[in-house]
C-alpha cells in the first residue's frame, strides 16, 4: 500500500513540477532568452555601441539619478511614515495606512496626468514656477517626482508590517531608561528594521529603474535630457531599430538581476533574524 | 501627519530649487534650443542640428545645443499647451500649430506669414511601394483596384497615415471621374482590395515588408524610401501615381517661449537655415521634398512630378473631414458596412 501511495505522489509531484517548468519557460525564460539573442544579435561590437551613444548614456544617467533621489526620499518618507502609523495613535490613522497604498491601485496614467495638471500650464501654480525658472514637468524634477509617487509605498509597507509585528515594548523600555527619541530610533527601532528597511529599499529601487507609464507623460521625451532608459528603449524600437532597443533591455535586465541577488540575500537575512528573535 | 506633511513638503521644495539650479549651472555658457517635433522628423532633425550647431558656431562663435522631441504630432501640441518649453516646434499639421494657442495666445495667430512657403519648408506626399519587377504592373490609383491586386493600408480610425491614403484616394478619384458618388464607388472598392487594415503605420510596413502580405503599400513618399533604404536593394520599387494628396508639415517659433528665454534671435535663425541650400539639401536627401524649386530640380529623380492636390482646397480643413468621412457611421464607416455585407 504505501509503495502505490509514494508512486502516486511520485508522479503527482514530477506533474505539477513539469507544468511549472512549462510555465515559467514560456512566461518568463522564452522572452529573456530572445531579449539576450536579440540584443547581441549584431554582436558586442554593436552592443557597445549603442550602449556609449550620448542618448542612451544620459537615458542611464537619468534612470540613476531619479532611482537615487526616490530611494533616497521614500527612505526618510517610509520611515516617517511606519513610525507614526505604528508608535502613535492618532485620529486618520486607518486613512493614512490606506492612502499610503494608494499608488499601488492609481493607474500610471493618471499620476501623470495629476502632475502635467498640478504644475503644467493650466496650473495656478504655474506663474509662479516660470516667475522662479521652475520647469517641473518636462524636465527632471517631474520625473522624480512620478517615480516616488509611484515608489511610495515599498518602504513604508515593508516597515509598517514588520514594526506592527514588532510592537512597542522596546522602545517603551528605552524611553524608561531615558533615551531621547534619536536614541531610540538608532539603537532600538533601526536594528530591528534594517533588513525590512533594505528590503523596501530593493523593491523601490527595481520599480524606480523600470517605471515607464507615469514618467512617459511626464517626460516629455527630450533626447539628452528628460529620456529614461525604458523611454529610449520604446523610441528605438518605434524606431525600427530593434536590436538597439533590445542592447538597452540589457542593461536594464542586468541592473535588476543585481537588484534581484540583493533581494534575494536580504529576505534571508530578515528570516535569520526572524528565527533569532523567536529563539 | 501634519508634521509629516508639511516637511515632505519643504524638502520637495528645496529639492526642486537644487535639481534646477543645477541643471543650468551646467550650461550657463552655451544657448539651448528645443524642438518640439512629430514622430518621422527623427532622423532628419538629427542631421540638420548638427549642421545648424556648425553653421551657428562659424557664424558667431556661440555653442548652441539642440534638444528635440519626437512624438505623435497632436500630442506633443498638446505638451506645448501643457508647458513644455519649446523655443520652436516643428509639427505635422497647420492644425497642430494653430491647436498651440487654444488655451493662451502662445504663438503670434499670424505665424503662418512670418516665413517663406507659408511656413512649410518641406512637403511630402502619399506613394506606393510594390515588390521586386512590380509584378502587378501598378502605376496609377485605377490599377490598385485590378482584378487580384492586395493593397496595405492601416485602419483610418485608428491611424493618421491611413486618412491621409483615405483621402489621397478621394482625391483622385474625385479629380478623374468629377462627382463625390464616383469618388465614394472607387474608395469603397478601395478597401474591397484591402484584406486587412492594420492599427498604424509601422504594423502596415510590417506586414507588407516582414509578413510579405498584399501587392502594395500605400505610404509616406519620405516614410517609403526609408524602408527601401532599411531593405535590400532592389527588393521594392516606388511608384508615384498621377495625382496624390499634398502634405506639408510646418514650422513657427513659439514667442511666449523665446522672449521668456531670451532665445529668439538663435531660434529664427535655426528655423531660416531650413529654407537655405543647405537646409533644403538636407531635408532632400531625407526624403521630404524641398520647397525651394532650385533644389527641388537638383532631386527630381527622388521626386517625380506629380499633380498634388492640397488638402484645404478639397476638403475644408481636418475638423470638416473627420466630421465627413471618419466619425462613427460616417463615410468610411458606411463604406466598410457595404463591404461587410
Amino acid at each position: 500500500m504505501t509503495p502505490s501511495v509514494n508512486q502516486q505522489t511520485t508522479l503527482k509531484r514530477s506533474l505539477l513540477l513539469t507544468l511549472t517548468w512549462l510555465v515559467f519557460s514560456v512566461i518568463f525564460l522564452a522572452p529573456l532568452s530572445v531579449i539576450l539573442i536579440e540584443g547581441l544579435s549584431k554582436g558586442l561590437e554593436f552592443f557597445w555601441q549603442t550602449c556609449a551613444n550620448p542618448s542612451a548614456v544620459s537615458a542611464l544617467k537619468l534612470t540613476l539619478l531619479a532611482t537615487v533621489l526616490s530611494v533616497i526620499l521614500n527612505i526618510i518618507f517610509g520611515v516617517m511614515a511606519a513610525w507614526c502609523v505604528t508608535k502613535y495613535d492618532f485620529v486618520g490613522k486607518k486613512l493614512l495606512i490606506t492612502l499610503i497604498d494608494l499608488p499601488f491601485s492609481i493607474s500610471p496614467i493618471i499620476v501623470g496626468l495629476i502632475y502635467t495638471l498640478l504644475y503644467g500650464s493650466q496650473s495656478i501654480l504655474y506663474p509662479f514656477l516660470m516667475k522662479y525658472n521652475l520647469q517641473v514637468i518636462y524636465a527632471v524634477p517631474g520625473i522624480v517626482l512620478a517615480t516616488i509617487f509611484v515608489t511610495f509605498p515599498f518602504v513604508a509597507r515593508s516597515l509598517i508590517s514588520l514594526m506592527q509585528e514588532q510592537g512597542n515594548a522596546e522602545e517603551e523600555a528605552a524611553r524608561l531608561l531615558g533615551a531621547n527619541g534619536w536614541q531610540i530610533f538608532w539603537h532600538v527601532t533601526f536594528p530591528n528594521i534594517r533588513w525590512a528597511l533594505l528590503h523596501g529599499i530593493v523593491m523601490c529601487t527595481a520599480r524606480a529603474m523600470g517605471e515607464f507609464g507615469a514618467v512617459s507623460i511626464i517626460s516629455g521625451h527630450i533626447e539628452g535630457l528628460t529620456n529614461t532608459l525604458p523611454l529610449q528603449i520604446e523610441i528605438l524600437y518605434n524606431e525600427y531599430n530593434a536590436t538597439a532597443a533590445f542592447s538597452i533591455s540589457l542593461i536594464l535586465l542586468f541592473m535588476s538581476m543585481i537588484i534581484l541577488l540583493i533581494r534575494q540575500w536580504c529576505e534571508r537575512k530578515i528570516t535569520n533574524a526572524h528565527s533569532e528573535t523567536g529563539q | 501627519m501634519t508634521l509629516y506633511k508639511s516637511s515632505a513638503w519643504k524638502i520637495l521644495a528645496i529639492f526642486c530649487v537644487l535639481s534646477t539650479c543645477l541643471l543650468q549651472a551646467g550650461h550657463a555658457k552655451n544657448i539651448t534650443l528645443l524642438n518640439v517635433s512629430y514622430d518621422p522628423t527623427r532622423a532628419f532633425y538629427h542631421a540638420y542640428n548638427q549642421a545648424f550647431e556648425k553653421y551657428w558656431k562659424a557664424k558667431t562663435g556661440d555653442n548652441v545645443t539642440i534638444y528635440e522631441s519626437h512624438g505623435g504630432s497632436g500630442k506633443q501640441a498638446r505638451a506645448v499647451i501643457d508647458g513644455m518649453q519649446a523655443d520652436v516646434v516643428t509639427l505635422a499639421l497647420s492644425g497642430d500649430i494653430d491647436a498651440i494657442n487654444k488655451y493662451k495666445p502662445l504663438i503670434d495667430p499670424n505665424w503662418q506669414s512670418r516665413l517663406p512657403y507659408h511656413s512649410c519648408p518641406y512637403y511630402s506626399t502619399i506613394v506606393f511601394v510594390v515588390r521586386k519587377g512590380n509584378p502587378k504592373h501598378i502605376h496609377d490609383w485605377d490599377d490598385l483596384i485590378k482584378p487580384g491586386v492586395q493593397i496595405i493600408t492601416p485602419n483610418p480610425k485608428t491611424s493618421g497615415v491611413a486618412r491621409w491614403n483615405f483621402l489621397a484616394a478621394w482625391a483622385y478619384a474625385l479629380e478623374k471621374y468629377g462627382s463625390e458618388a464616383k469618388a465614394y464607388e472607387f474608395v469603397k472598392q478601395f478597401f474591397q482590395h484591402a484584406p486587412i487594415l492594420d492599427s498604424g503605420a509601422r504594423s502596415s510596413s510590417l506586414s507588407f515588408i516582414q509578413r510579405g502580405l498584399g501587392d502594395v503599400l500605400i505610404s509616406w513618399e519620405n516614410e517609403a524610401y526609408m524602408a527601401l533604404n532599411e531593405s535590400k536593394s532592389g527588393e521594392y520599387e516606388i511608384i508615384t501615381p498621377s495625382i496624390s494628396i499634398l502634405a506639408e508639415p510646418p514650422v513657427a517659433v513659439v514667442d511666449s517661449v523665446v522672449d521668456r528665454r531670451r532665445t529668439r534671435t538663435v531660434a529664427e535663425a535655426y528655423l531660416n537655415y531650413l529654407y537655405s541650400n543647405e537646409g533644403q539639401t538636407l531635408a532632400a536627401e531625407y526624403y521630404y521634398r524641398p520647397s525651394n524649386p532650385e533644389i527641388a530640380e537638383k532631386f527630381k529623380n527622388t521626386f517625380p512630378s506629380l499633380k498634388l492636390i492640397p488638402i484645404d482646397k478639397v476638403f475644408k480643413g481636418w475638423k470638416q473631414i473627420n466630421n465627413k468621412f471618419f466619425k462613427d457611421n460616417k463615410i468610411f464607416d458606411q463604406i466598410m458596412s457595404e463591404i461587410n455585407h
